[in-house]
């Protein structure tokens, strides 16, 4: 029981940072239809850029909370600042382009990043320091949770809360949802879709660069490549969930996390992908929009 | 109010628009009628700037909006009830309604345009929490027309109001019509390819055939006109 319940936790906490990222994939093709490759990047440039401020403030000698707090906070900025930048110059040209175009220009702007971090970095695996502090109340159940996965799991269901309320109830989220239902008719009531375009990139950066942040505390090293396969599963989670609704990519994302974790429990660690795609492979087959796809009515 | 000079309007390399001049004065009922494929909806979406001109002048009391994006229009009070009503569908109809005034900033006159709007049409108020793809297509067309008059118009575009709608339900969608016209007066530009009906409505109208406007005229006068009779009144 304790080794299913260990198995469980793993899940969920795999599946939280999942899910961070897959809401990027999932908004962003709710709004302009493009898988974004590059996502996967800007939870590693996340992760970078919280390494380099929390070395730099460990020199100062702050104490771990405030660094965490700073290096995420920096690194959700220059996340957004990439996710805005990618936006504008690989894929707004392409908007009226075929839709094959921009997501060869996504794949292009994915390995761009990917080559610029190794190069400008190191293609090596470094260390990234544990920011995230040992919670005292969680000092008697140090066997089963660590104050890492419990720190994902709050931030996680934070931003959730977070960004469901802020699509549900503030004008910029029901702009988001009116561009994401009709672009022409949502410029007819006013709405300005490129920064509604703009916004949801900032957005799905920021959630990406936190994720990025956590995983790379709990995990201890990073390196250029961490982007790509997190990216890959994040998007595997999103279709899993249905791409485009929001509740699918975080359902998507923790039953991938919890697939993977009870596949490499029981079985072996060697078949945790082949299991996980696998689950892909047999929803595409039996409910190709996904678990939680919309397949909405619309009446002429 | 609103004045088109010279407009060519192109997709790709096909020319829907030639040399479109058309003039709408302050408070006017103004109606645009024409066969399908006529260009009837492209002059409203070159007027709205979702489908820009190539050439020629547009000018809104007295401003140039050549230049201007869609929403920057909307803001001018240029407000489009597009054809096909085009309701977002997973919205509420009160969400739709607030997507309608997502300019304003005016709290309370967009509470009190709302309790007019729900007075105008009761059944939008007993369906509010329901997803505006759920209405039915009369239903659709209040909300769409409900949706525009949130945004406080000083131009009305309507594209064919009239399309699928029941014969009593298209009477009280043009009874609204002409309502809003004279109570607020909100001038109104009508596109329909219902002849008739828009004739009876309108004050004047344009003729158009195959991107060009070929008449222009009094309402009444274009009733009673021969070419007109027998091309669009049918008789």
């Amino acid at each position: 029981m304790e080794y299913f319940l260990d198995l469980f936790l793993g899940g969920l906490t795999r599946g939280s940072i999942y899910a961070l990222i897959a809401l990027g994939y999932t908004m962003v093709y709710g709004i302009i239809e493009l898988i974004n490759f590059a996502h996967g990047e800007i939870y590693m440039i996340g992760a970078f850029i919280a390494l380099i401020v929390a070395s730099v403030l460990t020199m100062y000698g702050l104490n771990m909370i405030s660094i965490l707090l700073i290096a995420s906070i920096v690194a959700v900025i220059y996340a957004a600042a990439y996710g805005l930048t990618i936006e504008k110059i690989a894929y707004k040209p392409l908007r009226k382009a075929p839709r094959l175009s921009p997501l060869i220009s996504a794949i292009g702007m994915s390995i761009l990043l990917q080559n610029y971090v190794g190069i400008a970095q190191t293609k090596d695996f470094i260390p990234f320091p544990n920011l995230i502090p040992e919670f005292a109340f969680l000092a008697p159940y140090k066997d089963t949770i660590r104050s890492s996965e419990f720190m994902i799991l709050i931030t996680t269901a934070i931003v959730m809360v977070f960004l469901t309320l802020l699509i549900k109830f503030t004008k910029i989220g029901k702009a988001m949802r009116a561009t994401a239902q009709d672009k022409q008719m949502a410029m007819l009531v006013g709405i300005d879709i490129n920064r509604v375009i703009s916004f949801t990139f900032v957005l799905g950066s920021s959630t990406a660069a936190i994720g990025g942040v956590l995983i790379a505390s709990h995990i201890g090293q990073i390196n250029f490549y961490i982007g790509f396969i997190a990216g890959i599963k994040a998007f595997t989670a999103a279709v899993l969930g249905g791409i485009g609704s929001i509740p699918g990519a975080v359902l998507g994302s923790l039953v991938l996390g919890w697939t993977e974790s009870f596949a490499t429990g029981y079985i072996s660690s060697d078949y945790e992908d082949v299991f996980a795609f696998s689950l892909l492979v047999l929803i595409l087959i039996f409910k190709p929009e996904g678990l939680l796809g919309k397949s909405t009515t619309q009446k002429v | 109010m609103l004045k088109l000079k010279n407009i060519n309007t192109f997709y790709g390399k096909i020319q829907a628009l030639k040399d479109v001049c058309m003039e709408i004065s302050q408070g006017e009922i103004i109606t645009l009628i024409g066969a399908n494929g006529a260009g009837k909806t492209t002059t409203l979406m070159s007027i709205s700037r979702i489908i820009p001109p190539r050439s020629g002048d547009i000018t809104f009391m007295d401003k140039s909006i050549n230049e201007m994006s869609p929403d920057k229009i909307v803001s001018c009070g240029i407000i489009q009830v597009p054809e096909g009503r085009r309701i977002f569908p997973i919205l509420t109809v009160s969400e739709n309604l607030d997507m309608g005034a997502f300019l304003r900033k005016d709290k309370s006159g967009i509470k009190k345009d709302l309790e007019y709007i729900f007075d105008l049409f009761p059944i939008l108020a007993q369906r509010r929490h329901q997803p505006g793809g759920n209405l039915s297509g009369g239903e659709q067309q209040m909300l769409a027309i409900s949706r525009a008059l949130m945004a406080r118009p000083k131009l009305l575009l309507l594209d064919e109001p009239s399309l699928g709608l029941a014969p009593l339900v298209v009477k009280r969608i043009f009874e609204t019509i002409i309502k809003i016209n004279t109570e607020h007066k909100t001038t109104i530009f009508l596109v329909e390819q219902n002849a008739n009906l828009a004739l009876k409505t309108a004050h004047r109208g344009y003729v158009m055939e195959n991107g060009a406007i070929t008449l222009s005229d009094t309402a009444d006068n274009l009733l009673n006109n021969e070419a007109v009779k027998s091309a669009y009144l049918g008789i």
